[in-house]
């Protein structure tokens, strides 16, 4: 082989390298990091003392870990199951040859673009009983109209998800939208032809045929589900008591407000393991797809 | 598709009056935030304390936006969120620049050049766009100080590129994994080297998934305020630490006006990002990111 | 701590010192989230103080959390080694930043300007480790407080209450006029800080040893039955929107007379004297019923963090600047608390300040100026966090009267 040649073989690693090695440090190296704190007696600072399992017992002793996982299980599902659905639905909609589709694709998408440092206040208000949508509606005349969830210690980790299907539904009808144009206009009106309706045609052969796209939708709602922190502090901080704790903000105030860094490092190396099992399966299969299919 | 709505014209009517009020209804569901924030952003305050929250201001004032632009207190300093737009850009475009870059190449190596354990590297690096930012402080910390970046714009691009690198290699693989793999294999025929391949070939066809890129990116590193809180320094802390600074303080009235017109300015970027090319974006996503 | 620790540390300071040397030399960066108006306007003034002596302030706020947020990036700045020169930080965060090891030396300054005399023993236990000076303080709240408008109280015909019966006949009065008796935001703070004076008006003895010393015995004892019980009757005094509320909207529930009384730290005067209502006149300032003689108290103070040879002169102006009777007056008259030093006059300060600075004169004598367990004065963040996740548990329902003591001090010894 000629020098040239050897460097043509060598160029494709030699073009990943840097990106592998930054994620071999900012995501490997961490998640190693992690992993050690969770057995150490760390608590404002790093310690490199080990205490075994003990983080690990104590995070499974507290109420309030149980309280954060609980309330993932409801809002993580809440929220994927009705941000595809919403986004779908949508996206069917909007693709019966809308005038205005120009208009009102930006309108259900732009809620992405906004951080919830900027909409919280907003949707703050507008969900407080006292001067949000409750208040107005009563101003109109609607006396008998009540919604306190978020001050309901059952009811407000549902208002964190309506405030986050707010946020993504729209994103997830673009994916959708984008799935629904790619599908061959032949194959539907072989199915006119065959005589099946609208709503067959749909949920037939359609909606099957959308299957990466839920899987892809799935993945970007499921890491902003785990990453939802911004969201509930922005929201409730976590209140009425600690009804709206989620993993994110138990791991946050566990390292850093309360110097428990040990058992909040421990309470993410859970959590990522939660999350692995559900991702690492998507990326496998990911990979194995031949490039080029 | 419309044909199948138009075959009945009868029904076919009133499902499209349903079908439009459906629309408009949801419209509404996404607009209303954003019309709270519009309206109480240009009325006084006192209207605000008394009035309805939904109500069209009586009085219009643009003092509020004055405020948060250039007067409200962020600080010890009365400076508005002004200094902090400029932080941002400046740690915006450079990381969405080198990201997008390096996402490119990646999906380019990945998809036409994969080698043993190719597989295995990209599945390696998805597998970061899933760990939670608050574990990385403390480590990341370090890594920046070890480098002798920390505090300063350069070390939050570093950060920004970490976690961007997953889903941007994610996006141009899928794409570049439509693209025909002949057009390569005959360019190189041709004797076309790598590089000439990458920007005469493939680059100028990646338009969508470049836009589709760039917005994912650009949203996601703007918004962020858990990295900008811990890595920025004084001369480096980005807007949405600032717009924090605004909204959260801990005593004083409230100055809600004020507070939503620099939600709206912190926010402003990525709104016309996403409007501008929103077009685009749809195209962008049909064209890779999605299918797969 | 261990040596990895300690290499650790050394390491961080190593850095600190070479980043501190590229930059100018009369430099104070300050890490601070007062960011409210009139907090930041009392700051302005040290840093026009510090100007005028030739040093340049690089202003670091971060708001949120009351500190939190900040305390956050503090360790996120120290990891790296580029510690800032001087942090706003509350009570027992400064005892555990000083157990790191990575806090300056201010005896020099301290003894020049003969802080020992002028500043409250308790004050000092917080300034000061293994007796050296590390931090300079700013002012002294004190957290026992109530604010009663006195339009409804004069309308109940009432004298402001003096135990607990009075004051339940008072909140009783003011549900009567058909206003929410009791202002309250729903915060886990807000909530801690209400039960921490529920605790004292049982004795200061008691919170001694139920706070301070977190006996076993003393949190399951019957006395920490009735504060329960206690605070589950003030819930019913509290209207159904309280949750998330923040501490000044109950304020003004209480300026514009829809609320009666709130109990809150001092901080909460610099609303009502805003709002042009007067003490004595519009609304009264009052100690917790059960607790005249006794004193709460937290302490805003500036950490002095170890930032090199270059920028400790800037950091030794700033200290001395921070303890000036001048600034004290000024910062202290607008921010609602008293000067952290004993020998200032109260003449500058409105009828609640001279009252709160003669309370704590009082208790101070009397070894009744207690640290403050909501805001860090009484408690490491671990033990304090989890003693309010189950007095906000209980004060919204998740727990029973009967379950919260036990709670609490299962709490207390999970957190240690």
């Amino acid at each position: 082989m000629t020098a040239k040649g050897r460097l043509g073989a060598l160029l494709p690693k030699l073009i990943l390298s840097p990106s592998f090695v930054i994620v071999l440090i900012f995501v490997y190296g961490f998640i190693a990091y992690t992993l050690y704190l969770s057995f150490t007696a760390s608590t404002m600072l790093p310690n490199y003392d080990l205490v075994g399992l003990r983080n690990y017992e104590r995070l499974w002793q507290l109420p309030h870990w149980w309280l954060a996982v609980k309330n993932l299980a409801i809002f993580g599902t809440l929220y994927i199951v009705v941000s595809c659905a919403l986004g779908l639905f949508l996206a069917i909609l909007l693709d019966q040859k809308i005038r205005g589709e120009g208009m009102l694709r930006p309108i259900y998408l732009y809620p992405m673009a906004l951080s919830f440092i900027v909409t919280g206040t907003a949707w703050k208000w507008f969900l407080d009983p006292g001067i949000g949508i409750e208040n107005t509606m009563q101003q109109w005349g609607w006396d008998s109209f009540q919604f306190g969830w978020i001050k309901d210690r059952t009811m407000a980790i549902y208002c964190v998800a309506i405030a986050a299907i707010w946020q993504s539904s729209g994103f997830v009808m673009a994916m959708f939208l984008a799935g629904l144009r790619g599908v061959d206009g032949e194959i539907i009106k072989a199915a006119r032809i065959d005589g099946a309706s609208t709503v067959t045609t749909y949920r037939r052969i359609i909606i099957p045929m959308m299957r990466p796209v839920f899987l892809s939708a799935f993945v970007v709602l499921a890491h902003l589900a785990i990453k939802s922190y911004d969201l509930v502090v922005a929201l409730t901080g976590g209140g009425p008591g600690q009804a709206t704790e989620l993993p994110a903000t138990f791991m946050y105030s566990y390292t850093f407000s309360r110097s428990q860094m040990g058992v909040g490092a421990a309470s993410a190396i859970v959590m990522m393991m939660m999350v692995f099992a559900i991702i690492v399966p998507y990326i496998y299969a990911e990979t194995k797809r031949e490039p080029g299919q | 598709m419309s044909a199948r709505t138009e075959s009945r014209p009868d029904g076919g009517r009133v499902l499209r009056a349903l079908l439009y009020a459906a629309l408009i209804l949801f419209a509404i569901y996404y607009l209303l935030p954003l019309y709270v924030m519009l309206a109480n952003s240009v009325k006084p305050l006192e209207e605000i304390r008394q009035g309805n929250m939904m109500a069209l201001p009586q009085v219009l004032t643009f003092e509020p936006w004055a405020q948060a632009w250039s007067e409200a207190k962020v600080g010890v300093a009365a400076t508005g969120l002004k200094p902090y737009f400029w932080n941002s850009i400046k740690m915006v475009v450079p990381a969405v620049i080198i990201v997008t870059i390096l996402g490119a190449l990646n999906g380019y190596v990945l998809t036409k050049y994969t080698f043993r354990g190719a597989n295995i590297l990209f599945g390696m690096m998805l597998l970061g766009c899933f760990i939670p930012f608050q574990i990385a402080l403390i480590p990341a910390a370090r890594v920046l100080g070890f480098l002798g970046i920390a505090g300063t714009t350069w070390g939050l691009v570093l950060v920004h590129t970490a976690y961007g690198l997953g889903f941007a290699t994610l996006f141009f693989r899928n794409y570049y994994a439509a693209f025909p793999t002949e057009l390569i294999r005959a360019a190189r025929i041709d004797g076309a080297g790598f590089f000439t391949i990458f920007f005469r070939i493939l680059l100028p066809s990646s338009g969508p998934i470049i836009v589709v890129t760039v917005i994912w990116l650009f949203t996601n590193i703007w918004n962020d305020f858990l990295f900008g809180v811990s890595f920025g320094d004084f001369d480096s802390q980005p807007m949405t630490v600032a717009l924090n600074n605004l909204v959260s303080s801990s005593g004083g009235v409230k100055e809600y006006n004020v507070h939503f017109a620099g939600a709206i300015l912190a926010a402003l970027p990525t709104l016309i990002v996403y409007i501008v090319s929103g077009r685009y974006f749809v195209r962008g996503l049909m064209s890779g990111a999605v299918k797969g | 701590m261990n040596m990895m620790a300690k290499r650790f540390m050394a390491g961080a300071a190593a850095t600190a010192l070479l980043a501190g040397a590229a930059t100018a030399q009369e430099e104070v960066e300050v890490l601070h989230w007062w960011t409210a108006g009139g907090e930041a306007a009392a700051l302005e003034v040290l840093k026009t103080n510090l100007e005028a002596e030739g040093v340049t302030w690089s202003d670091m706020p971060v708001a949120g959390g009351a500190g939190d947020a900040a305390m956050t990036t503090l360790r996120a700045r120290v990891t790296s080694g580029n510690a800032p020169t001087a942090v706003q930080m509350l009570g027992f965060d400064i005892t555990e930043w000083a157990n790191a090891g990575t806090v300056a030396n201010l005896d020099e300054v301290a003894e020049e300007e003969n802080w020992g005399d002028v500043v409250p023993a308790a004050l000092q236990e917080f300034s000061k480790a293994d007796g050296h000076w590390i931090a300079a303080p700013v002012n002294m709240h004190s957290t026992n407080w109530l604010w009663i408008s006195d339009e409804a109280l004069t309308e109940a015909g009432m004298e402001p209450p003096t135990d607990w019966d009075s004051f339940i006949a008072m909140l009783d009065a003011f549900q009567e006029q058909g206003i929410t008796p009791l202002a309250h935001g729903g915060q886990a703070w807000q909530d801690a800080t209400l039960w921490e004076n529920v605790v004292l008006s049982m004795g200061t003895d008691f919170y001694k040893s139920a706070v301070l010393e977190r006996n076993e015995d003393a949190l399951t004892s019957d006395e920490m039955h009735t504060v329960f019980e206690r605070m589950e009757q003030l819930r019913g005094y509290v209207d159904d929107n309280f949750s998330g509320r923040d501490w000044n909207l109950a304020s003004a529930m209480v300026i514009e007379g829809e609320a009666g009384v709130q109990q809150m730290g001092d901080w909460a005067k610099g609303e009502f004297l805003r709002a042009d209502m007067v003490p004595g006149e519009d609304f009264e300032c009052i100690r917790f019923p059960g607790t005249q003689g006794s004193v709460t108290f937290n302490t805003d103070q500036f950490v002095m963090f170890e930032v090199g040879e270059e920028r400790r002169d800037a950091q030794l102006k700033m200290a001395a600047a921070i303890m000036d009777p001048e600034f004290q007056i000024a910062f202290n008259t607008v921010k609602g608390s008293v000067p952290a030093r004993t020998d200032v006059s109260d003449e500058e300060f409105d009828a609640c300040g001279k009252k709160s600075m003669a309370d704590i004169a009082e208790a101070a004598e009397s070894d009744t100026l207690v640290g403050s367990l909501a805001h860090g004065h009484a408690a490491p963040p671990a033990v304090k966090n989890a003693m309010q996740d189950v007095i906000t548990q209980h004060f919204n329902g998740a727990l029973t009267t009967d379950e919260a003591p036990q709670a609490l001090a299962d709490a207390v010894k999970y957190a240690m």
